[in-house]
């Protein structure tokens, strides 16, 4: 066994760079000078190559303005790229090429103003946390009157709820157009919003979750006098918090990262989310592969920061989505 | 017994959910299928045509051919994946140092979005300016055209050993199966924390034994694993079927000018019901009863896989 543990590791790590290459990538792609880029420079390390001249006094990077047979006519310039003489005439196989790395940091900077990515972000913020917070209370509400009261039409109604879970997005898409646009709800955040504060996998999650709640918990609450209302606030939800978590990170992954819906139904650039903004950027920006990268590296940012905070705790709820409830 | 009184008060915790479900779930539902038997654009309501939305989608081969590409997207992304995430879950599963370290970096793409992963391989599958040519060069293999090429994998393939393929037999363009190539990369993640779920569900003391019987690591895994995996495997396949056959960021935001090119060899369902109901011709009417052709699929595909869901179950 212990022989083939190298083994192991080492195809691991064969399988986890080829996951994180990409992303290695655009952020070093991002940082390059965009005129590398431009000249084919593909590969990792952001560097740039530049003509340099040498004499007793020091190694000068020179731009060269014209070369006429065996000899260049050159800008010298200092370090911080200022000319310090201009139309030098030099040898031109004097002149050497010399590779230095270095980080366009300014790249992130200039995508993120060259359409208003802080709107797009305030929106997706304010979207997301609403459908979150939407989500949390509508799903409580119902798995808490599914799981542990009897009424008419219990069964009728989560059977409906389950079913419609298994009814693709795209399928709903076109006539939930037509239901907002009857609303007066197209290009509003409420038609972000609203048809997204209600969860039906959330409601199910729940659910099951609040099955599991003792009944002698709630037998002596109402010994004592709490109401279901109280019982609710006070036992069922400070029992079920990791299982709110894990509603809430779905949550918010989902609403973060989705595309279609808001492309569709909104049109108002001022209520662009982060996806839509990002599309529409790619299209503008199409030739501009540094300020993509750039815009990419930082729409991931905000999740993947999240990830790395909670990673156990999102990687848990998602395994927990595959196994049987 | 004394009767009960009526009480309202489960309607109420209900309330908000049921409202939304009903308002922007069932509504829509039924109505998609009203919308399909009428002309009804994003100007208003047209005349009843009954079917005669359906009866023009057979004979629409722009409609096939993006059935087609649907197809050979889930033949090819559902089997890959499902193997790959289950080698990526056993390998895990089999060492104790830096576990989480690699089941964090695997995961990674799962949480981001498409839109953002859709630009970057984009660009790296740039022709010129590309990561994956740029590659491909280093262990000397000339360059390909990825996105811009719309010749079958199958033909491409053959034609290096000088065979020519008939052209039903072409498969994916490459174009469609760099496609492939990211959607799998994207969904591996999550199919690998799910298998590993299910594979540490399994009892080490049936290894143990199987060890003290003196069979092999391949006579375990086929006779212990495998069996005792289904259903994490049947979850996987169909989720990942579901999931494969609504593909759309991917297409919209690397294929073209136009979208679904090169030649429509990535045009997409969920895309071509796009197009149809929001591009140029704004049929809302005919690109309901594109959704309802996919929502019919997905739903038989469904009931097919759990009917042999029962088959595997042990």
């Amino acid at each position: 066994m212990r022989t083939r543990t190298p083994v192991i590791y080492f195809l691991l790590l064969l399988c986890g760079i080829s996951m994180v290459i990409p992303f290695v990538w655009m952020v070093t792609t991002a940082v390059k000078s965009p005129l590398e880029v431009n000249k084919g420079h593909v590969g990792f390390i952001p560097a740039e190559e530049y003509p340099v001249y040498s004499d007793d006094s020091g190694e000068y990077r020179v731009k060269i303005i014209k070369t006429e047979g065996d000899s260049s006519y050159v800008n010298v310039l200092n370090k911080d790229g200022q000319i310090i003489r201009s139309f030098f005439k030099i040898p031109s196989r004097e002149i050497g090429k010399e590779r230095k790395i270095k980080f366009h940091m300014e790249n992130f900077l200039i995508a993120f103003q060259k359409v208003p990515f802080g709107r797009y972000f305030l929106n997706t913020i304010f979207v997301s946390a609403t459908v979150v917070l939407g989500v949390i209370i509508t799903g409580s509400l119902a798995a808490y009157a599914f799981a542990r009261m009897r009424f008419r039409g219990r069964e009728l109604i989560f059977y409906l709820f389950i079913s419609m879970m298994m009814v693709p997005q795209p399928v709903y898409l076109i006539p939930s157009y037509i239901v907002l646009d009857n609303l007066g709800w197209l290009d509003t955040y409420q038609a972000l919003i609203v048809p997204w504060i209600a969860n039906i996998f959330t409601i199910f999650l729940l659910r099951q979750q609040f099955k599991t709640i003792p009944q002698e918990l709630f037998d002596a609450a109402a010994i004592d006098g709490c109401s279901r209302w109280g019982i609710l606030w006070k036992i069922v939800l400070p029992l079920s918090r990791s299982v709110i978590s894990t509603a809430a990170i779905f949550g918010f992954i989902g609403s973060w990262n989705s595309f279609m819906w808001p492309l569709v139904m909104i049109d108002n650039p001022k209520l662009r989310v982060l996806q839509v903004g990002l599309s529409y950027f790619s299209q503008e920006a199409s030739s501009q592969t540094t300020l993509l990268m750039a815009a990419s590296t930082f729409s991931i940012l905000p999740l993947l920061v999240l990830f790395l905070i909670a990673q156990k705790q999102i990687i848990a709820s998602f395994a927990s989505s595959g196994l049987k409830g | 017994m004394k009767k009960k009184k009526f009480d309202v008060g489960p309607y109420l915790y209900i309330m908000p959910a049921l409202i939304i479900i009903l308002v922007f779930r069932l509504v829509p539902i039924v109505l998609s299928f009203i919308v399909s038997f009428f002309q009804w654009s994003i100007t208003g309501v047209g005349n009843f045509i009954g079917l005669a939305n359906y009866s023009k989608l057979l004979h629409d081969p722009e409609f096939w051919q993006s059935l087609l590409n649907t197809f050979y997207l889930v033949i090819f992304v559902v089997p890959i994946s499902l193997v790959l995430s289950l080698i990526f879950a056993s390998l895990l599963n089999n060492i104790k140092a830096l576990k989480s370290f690699f089941r964090s970096i695997y995961f990674i793409p799962t949480i981001t979005s498409m839109v953002a992963i859709s630009i970057v391989w984009k660009i790296i599958f740039n022709q010129q300016t590309g990561l994956a040519n740029f590659l491909l060069g280093k262990i000397g293999i000339a360059p390909l055209g990825w996105l811009a090429e719309s010749r079958g994998i199958f033909t491409l393939l053959f034609n290096y050993f000088g065979i020519t393929l008939p052209a039903w037999l072409g498969g994916p363009s490459l174009a469609l199966f760099s496609i492939i190539i990211v959607t799998i990369w994207k969904g591996l993640g999550y199919n690998t924390i799910i298998y590993l779920a299910g594979l540490q569900n399994i009892p080490d003391v049936y290894y143990e034994a199987a060890d003290i019987d003196g069979a092999g690591k391949i006579t375990q895994f086929c006779r212990i694993t495998w069996p005792l995996i289904s259903p994490t495997t049947y979850y996987v396949l169909m989720m990942t079927t579901i999931v494969t056959f609504q593909v759309f960021s991917q297409i919209y935001l690397m294929t073209g000018p136009p979208i679904g090119g090169p030649l429509g060899t990535t045009k997409v369902i969920v895309y071509y019901l796009y197009d149809k109901g929001f591009g140029e011709s704004n049929d809302l009417s005919y690109a309901s009863a594109i959704a309802l052709v996919l929502f019919a699929i997905i739903l038989a595909l469904t009931l097919f896989q759990k009917k042999l869901e029962k088959k595997v179950h042990y």
